[in-house]
């Protein structure tokens, strides 16, 4: 029995197939969950997928959280189940207060698309376990609203607690706070960042780097090992 | 306000003498006087409305279409053809029952009126074509044409359709994988915003817009219809701006991306179970040009009920209904057993669905408002019976003027510091400069199958996960070699994108073309126009590679200023196995640098002869399709075999261009060595067609040039891959650093 792991269909998300794909990839089952539905289908962990769901419209991720699924997510969030956000994924845990903290406009006002290099800063998280900490990788982003703001209290609070899970190399592609990529909750099982780890796990595609891989094998290690 | 009374078929019979205002609508008396003659009377205002958009020049093709014939005339024999001209997009098999659709159409002139949501709606439009040929649309391309780059303007228009194409294409979730970004003059007041998209189906889904069976309900989806773009098809896109108005502004459409994506996706749902007979989507002319097409291409007649149509504004009156270019909806053709599940389905996926009409067993398009019927016409006159017009053309008298005023003849560096600074004088020129400041702006990883996306040769997407199927495709479009020679130039834009295709190792198959020219009512323009399209089909049946449809835009001038002669090519190509394609990037120091094919003196047209001397004269690269074709088996044939780790085709900028590219996206230098025969300049500089630069690993030496020498390609090995600088022996170095600064910081400088 591999794992089972849920990738949530909102309306306007765009990298649902393709995180399937990475999962599949990685070896475990991915399972197609629908807005609408309530029932995450006796998943192991959950996927929220990047996309541009409701159009961004209002603010992005912000109708998405009241979606049918993500009052199940939320429950089970908090009772340990693995949770990653993805992009608009992110966008969406924070809009459902899952992660602390919010996203803004990119601070140079565009879309904004490129192979991204991170530094891994905690290793120890349901989807990272895969990682050495301190390990550079090479991750795409694409986003318009990715620059993460939250206020001093919280970014020393995310920083003391060894939260900050993924930072920004070299460049800040939109002008987050601390060069923050990604950050985690208190228990480490719900993890959120812009970048796109689904888009870098074939030789052959994108940027033909595949240091996103370890995302799904992490997460399939930890359930399995469980 | 109310009408009053309504103007049905039945009140214009009785009122015979009521002015309409058809010119106001776009239409010319003689127009007028054939609409009058076909229906045996005045046409109610809903009929007028329908036929003034209907034969407005963007939809019927009134001046392009005696010309155009020549592409089904001239069209080579090609098994790989499914569906040729005239549907929605042309659709080409690919092998292993996967079958391509892709298409190019302008949104030119409303992108210049409000440029973001000009191009935003061009994208929209291109793939809401895809979708209703019955594919999942998998990437978009974009070949755009600005003004000067350092006008104040195409600081307003350029990041304006940038943003546009940006919001919309990737709010779709499509890959943005290709096209040009090209400035001059010439389009200051035109710009060009051409868009392209590529779809994917299995053979057995393609679907055709046609009306069939009696009785079949006609099904209205997506956005509600509003105010916005009425008249755009006739007022905008076949008249000439001789300035903006304010007053134009709404007649450019506004886009919704969010509800095109679920248009797609719950279409995509649609054709699955099968629940579709025929489809069209709404596009210029929206109702009218939906409703006349689906009813003519069928077997029956259509009646329709106006009432039924979902509002934004609920003043509209019908004319205004059948007229708008509301975004985002599409009109489907489904039996009666079969329409619950279908708005099942568009309710699951929010979209709105309503049963407008039905088709019946007559030949006439009836529409009804209030219980009066406003329109009773046979569909075929308002879609297919347009106006043809046999446009005057004659060769300008400035032709032979320009093509004497030699671009051989210009002076040459005469030191090498000169030689070097114009090297870098051409890589940091606008139209020679990195783009990334422009593609960064569009997401390439969406949907993951991007195998290649700009600056690569071609655009390549992966269409099949086990097998390594993808399809390869390239835009281009040279306005200033069409200007010096409108036959030489069309045939130069299908050189190069056949030549971009076969140098990442895919096999050319097939094209789709977008014209865009000015006035056709200027005899000059007309010419350009004849010998372009003539060039091209010429082209295309001695390449074996049919036009499958494409986009004719007229009217780009301003004043008596007509644009540069722009037929932009776009070539589809096929790969077997996407692991063997062939990149730009230089791979490894110590491969060797070969040059294929021949290189002459040829400045004419050239971006050496534009950025050192600003000239525009003589005569463009001359064609050789036999050369290119040899050309493109032998790039094929390496990438499959493995004998090349890197190729770049030669094309503006020539040699020197294409090096420093290869250079940079690799970071990996290069020393050249002029080969004997040729001056320094003539090597870095000319743009002789039917060449390509490679990289080949030494192990692979032999069996590369015994290749080429035995299938009689001309290879020159010209240097090696190496160290941190480009360098030309005894001439110059310069630094991957220097070069760098220059090719990437000149476009983000002109537009911050």
């Amino acid at each position: 029995m591999t794992a089972r792991i849920g990738v949530v269909t909102f309306p306007g998300s765009l990298d649902d197939r393709d995180t399937q794909r990475a999962i599949r990839l990685a070896g475990a089952e991915p399972v197609a969950l629908w807005h609408k539905d309530k029932d995450l289908h006796q998943v192991d962990a959950v996927v929220l997928p990047g996309g541009f769901s409701y159009g961004d419209y209002l603010r992005a991720g912000a109708i998405s959280r009241f979606s049918p699924v993500m009052e199940t997510v939320i429950e089970q969030a908090k009772a340990g189940l693995p949770v990653l956000g993805i992009c608009n994924g992110f966008q969406i845990l924070t809009e459902a207060h899952l992660l602390p903290g919010g996203m803004l406009g990119n601070d140079h006002l565009h879309f904004i698309c490129r192979d991204q290099k991170l530094r891994v800063e905690n290793a120890d998280t349901a989807w990272t376990v895969d990682y050495a900490s301190g390990q550079e990788i090479h991750i795409p982003l694409k986003n318009m609203d990715g620059r993460y703001v939250a206020d001093e209290y919280t970014l020393d609070k995310l920083e003391a607690e060894g939260r900050v899970v993924f930072r920004y190399l070299d460049f800040n592609p939109n002008g987050s706070l601390r060069d923050i990529a990604g950050i985690t909750n208190e228990a480490g099982n719900v993890v959120g960042l812009m970048p796109h780890p689904e888009h870098a796990t074939e030789p052959l595609i994108g940027t033909g780097r595949t240091d996103g891989l370890p995302f799904f094998t992490s997460i399939l290690k930890k359930l399995v090992n469980a | 306000m109310s009408r009053t009374p309504l103007d049905t078929v039945e009140h214009a019979a009785a009122t015979p003498d009521v002015e309409l205002p058809w010119a106001e609508l776009g239409l010319k008396k003689d127009e007028y006087e054939r609409v009058v003659e076909i229906l045996g009377r005045r046409p109610t205002g809903a009929e007028l409305a329908m036929y003034s958009v209907m034969w407005s020049e963007h939809c019927s093709y009134k001046s392009s279409k005696v010309h155009l014939r020549q592409f089904g005339e001239k069209a080579p024999q090609s098994d790989a053809l499914l569906v040729g001209i005239g549907e929605n997009a042309g659709v080409v098999d690919v092998g292993q029952g996967y079958a391509v659709t892709f298409k190019v159409e302008s949104h030119n002139h409303p992108s210049y009126v409000e440029p973001y949501q000009g191009a935003a709606t061009g994208v929209g439009g291109i793939v809401r074509d895809i979708i209703a040929m019955g594919a999942r649309p998998v990437a978009v391309v974009d070949p755009l044409r600005f003004g000067a780059a350092d006008h104040p303007d195409t600081k307003r228009v350029l990041p304006g359709v940038v943003a546009g194409i940006g919001g919309y294409g990737n709010c779709l979730g499509l890959p943005n994988i290709g096209g040009e970004v090209v400035f001059d003059a010439c389009y200051q007041g035109n710009p060009l915003v051409n868009a392209g998209a590529i779809g994917v189906m299995r053979h057995e889904d393609i679907h055709l817009a046609k009306a069939s069976g009696a009785g079949n309900k006609v099904i209205l989806y997506g956005a509600r219809t509003g105010g916005d773009g009425i008249g755009g098809a006739s007022i905008l896109a076949s008249e000439t701006f001789d300035d903006a108005k304010p007053s134009k502004r709404p007649a450019v459409q506004v886009g919704d991306p969010f509800q095109e994506k679920l248009l797609i996706e719950c279409t995509l749902e649609a054709f699955k179970e099968k629940l579709v007979v025929g489809i069209q989507d709404l596009g210029a002319a929206g109702l009218s040009c939906a409703t006349s097409e689906l009813a003519s291409n069928g077997s029956g007649g259509m009646r329709v009920t106006l009432d039924d149509v979902p509002l934004r504004d609920s003043t509209l009156s019908p004319e205004e209904i059948l007229m708008s270019e509301s975004q985002e909806r599409m009109c489907a053709v489904v039996e009666p057993e079969k329409v619950d599940r279908f708005l099942e389905i568009c309710d699951k996926w929010d979209v709105i669905a309503t049963v407008i009409g039905e088709v019946t067993d007559g030949d006439r398009l009836e529409i009804y408002w209030h219980g009066g019927k406003i329109v009773d016409v046979d569909p075929r006159t308002v879609a297919h019976d347009g106006p043809v017009y046999e446009r005057p053309y004659a060769r300008p008298s400035w032709q032979d003027e320009l093509q004497a005023d030699d671009a051989n003849k210009l002076p040459r560096p005469g030191t090498s510091e000169e030689l070097k600074q114009q090297v870098l004088q051409l890589v940091s020129s606008p139209n020679q400069a990195s783009k990334k400041w422009i593609t960064s702006q569009y997401d390439h990883f969406v949907q993951g199958n991007t195998v290649l996306a700009q600056p690569e040769d071609s655009g390549m997407i992966r269409i099949d996960e086990e097998t390594g199927l993808g399809v390869a495709i390239a835009t281009d479009g040279n306005g200033r070699y069409a200007k010096l020679d409108p036959y030489a130039g069309a045939q130069l834009a299908l050189s190069e994108a056949y030549r971009n295709v076969a140098t990442t190792g895919a096999k050319p198959l097939a094209v789709s073309d977008c014209l865009n020219f000015g006035s056709p009512e200027d005899p000059a323009v007309m010419w350009q126009f004849a010998e372009a399209i003539r060039g091209l089909a010429d082209a295309c049946q001695q390449l074996g590679t049919p036009v499958t449809g494409g986009n004719v835009s007229l009217y780009n001038q301003t004043g008596e200023a007509a644009i540069h002669p722009t037929p932009v090519v776009a070539v589809l190509g096929v790969i077997d196995d996407v692991a063997r394609r062939t990149p730009v990037a230089f791979q490894e120091e110590g491969q060797l640098l070969y040059l294929l094919g021949d290189t002459r003196e040829e400045f004419g047209g050239s971006a050496w002869s534009q950025v050192v001397h600003d000239h525009l004269g003589g005569l463009p690269p001359k064609v050789d399709l036999e050369r290119e074709r040899l050309l493109a088996e032998i790039l094929i044939s390496a990438s499959r075999d493995g004998m090349i780790d890197s190729a770049h085709d030669l094309s503006d900028g020539g040699l020197i261009q294409a090096v420093v590219e290869s250079a940079l996206l690799g970071g990996k230098g290069a020393r050249l060595v002029v080969p004997d025969g040729l001056d320094a300049c003539t090597f870095l500089f000319s743009e002789s067609a039917g060449r390509a630069v490679v990289a080949v690993p030494r192990s692979e030496e032999l069996r590369f040039n015994d290749m080429c020498g035995a299938r009689g390609l001309p290879v020159t090995r010209i240097g090696v891959v190496d160290g941190d600088s480009v360098e030309l022996q005894g001439e110059f170095e310069l630094s991957l650093e220097e070069l760098r600064t220059a090719h990437e910081e000149t476009i983000p400088a002109l537009l911050k």
